[in-house]
């Protein structure tokens, strides 16, 4: 084993395994904009670790003993925050978390104050959400701790992407060239731009598809960065589908949409759903996933969400390594 | 940097063949034996020893790859974090013979932490370790069952394994860096 003395130039010594140094660039997780193709390799390979622990009987490593994770919530979540907080557990740091709901921020306190509050507890990494788009680029310049963003707003949510991309390739083997199309909500899907960053950097061509109300409505910078990296856009679910590789759906985001973007619920079932007879204009072994909560009957039908072709579950399996191997990743990281 | 060779290709393969009819010897045949390899050069180092065991004994032993990374009781002071390989043993490990095998033995605490990480998998019946070159210089109270070859050092030197499987070569060599730096890779 050794002691990294301090600095970049230390020389390795060959038999020892290359440090992640020279790839891994960051301290925060905020999204995959900033992140290197390299920097991505590096998370799904050692998820793929981390998915070794998790199949043992006790999973369970002693490596981020002594560190505190809290996870503080300000909008619902299920899996996310399970699986994150599980992903903790695993590694042995303590946990804690803050449902912003039932805390201070009731009684008016702010997003820095409950940051700096939750930073002189001593936490080492918050793994935080919000649904203000941009809230964790905030949180960075307000407190010392490592940030993992579990969802900001419409903006951004780089451990889901990661999770997704790391089903893909578990899979199909690679993601390079594959035609991902990501049908649904894609204006108030987080999801979706997160994937958008990691999949085109990973070789992937993506093909967004959703009723013109439902694509972002900043169109033209939207469709500068659509066009910078190779993402088309269809209105008709049968072209977008056509000889995918990858089927993504996404969540109506009732909560976040005022009446008037859809006709009816009706209509959007009628053209968008993914049914069986439109999953079979896919390639033959098409993958069918959805980053949850999925509304059966909505954006897909209950037979292909839980039939042969659907890895739903296994990318709520697949985001406990990932969390695990980003939680590894900024742990301890002082250098910055 | 001045490097000077320690161990020939024909001076490895011989440790090898020893360790392997000590092995063989001090557990009374191969029958129960599984070979551990550190990840990365304890594996090949591992596969050998199981090719010539085999050679012996006319039986396979079972070779598993394991990565300490997670164990490591430096983890908190590393602002680089190293890359995770797999921990791969292909059979439960419960009331069996662990051989690790290494490629270079320093302070010996990679050593405790593949302990601690074979014992999260299992309970063998016992664990001994097998190392190419002892270096000296532990810093807890470990020692190797079977050592290909001690060489005295000053923390100042790097020892080099060089193995073919990785490094298209095999040898060993002993570098003087000036800075004293200190690179542990026992």
């Amino acid at each position: 084993m050794r002691t990294i003395e301090s600095s970049a130039d230390t020389v390795t010594p060959d038999s020892l395994p290359p440090p992640s140094a020279a790839v891994w660039q960051h301290s925060h997780v905020l999204d995959l904009d900033d992140f290197s193709r390299e920097e991505i390799e590096l998370v799904l390979e050692i998820a793929d670790s981390m998915k070794e622990v998790l199949g043992r009987e006790v999973k369970r490593v002693p490596t981020l003993r002594g560190k505190t994770v809290v996870t503080l919530f300000y909008e619902a979540s299920t899996r996310t925050r399970a699986s994150f907080e599980l992903a903790a557990k695993n590694l042995s740091a303590d946990t804690v978390s803050i449902d912003a709901s039932k805390s201070s921020v009731t009684k008016g306190e702010s997003l820095a104050d409950s940051l700096r509050t939750i930073q002189a507890l001593g936490a080492d990494i918050i793994v935080m959400r919000h649904s203000q788009s941009g809230a964790p680029y905030l949180a960075v310049h307000e407190v010392n701790s490592s940030i993992i963003n579990a969802g900001d707003g419409w903006h951004a949510h780089p451990s889901q992407a990661l999770l997704d991309i790391y089903t893909i390739r578990s899979h199909l083997g690679k993601t390079q060239n594959l035609k991902v199309a990501i049908v649904g909500d894609i204006m108030h899907s987080r999801v979706a731009r997160s994937n958008i960053w990691g999949l085109t950097s990973m070789g992937a061509k993506v093909v967004l598809c959703g009723p013109s109300t439902l694509l972002p409505r900043d169109m033209d910078s939207f469709l500068k960065i659509c066009e910078l990296n190779g993402v088309s856009i269809e209105n008709k679910i049968e072209s977008a589908v056509e000889n995918a590789d990858v089927v993504m759906l996404l969540r109506l985001q009732m909560e976040r949409q005022q009446s008037g973007l859809l006709p009816s619920l009706r209509e959007y079932i009628q053209q968008y759903q993914l049914t069986a007879q439109r999953l079979s204009l896919a390639r033959p072994k098409a993958l069918v996933m959805h980053p949850g909560p999925i509304n059966e009957g909505i954006e897909v039908s209950p037979e292909i969400a839980h039939g042969a072709q659907s890895v739903i579950e296994e990318q709520v399996a697949n985001g406990v390594a990932i969390r695990m191997a980003l939680l590894y990743l900024v742990a301890g990281g002082k250098n910055k | 940097m001045p490097e000077r060779m320690l161990m020939s290709a024909e001076d490895m393969q011989r440790a090898l063949l020893r360790i392997a009819h000590e092995i063989v010897e001090r557990n009374k045949g191969a029958g129960d034996l599984v070979l551990v390899g550190m990840q990365t050069r304890g594996v090949p180092i591992a596969r050998r020893l199981a090719a010539t065991i085999k050679q012996l004994e006319a039986v396979n032993v079972p070779v598993g790859s394991l990565d300490i990374s997670l164990y490591r009781d430096d983890l908190a002071s590393l602002s680089l974090k190293p890359k995770v390989h797999r921990t791969d043993i292909p059979v439960d490990i419960t009331d069996k013979q662990i051989v690790l095998v290494d490629d270079v033995f320093y302070t010996g605490r990679s050593i405790r932490a593949a302990m601690d990480a074979l014992i999260d998998l299992g309970r063998p019946k016992s664990i001994q370790l097998a190392v190419l070159v002892d270096r000296g210089h532990r810093e807890l109270p470990i020692r190797a069952d079977y050592v290909g070859k001690n060489i005295p050092t000053s923390r100042n030197e790097e020892i080099k394994v060089e193995i073919k499987e990785v490094d298209s070569e095999d040898q060993v060599v002993i570098v003087s860096t000036d800075k004293g730096a200190n690179h542990e890779n026992d």
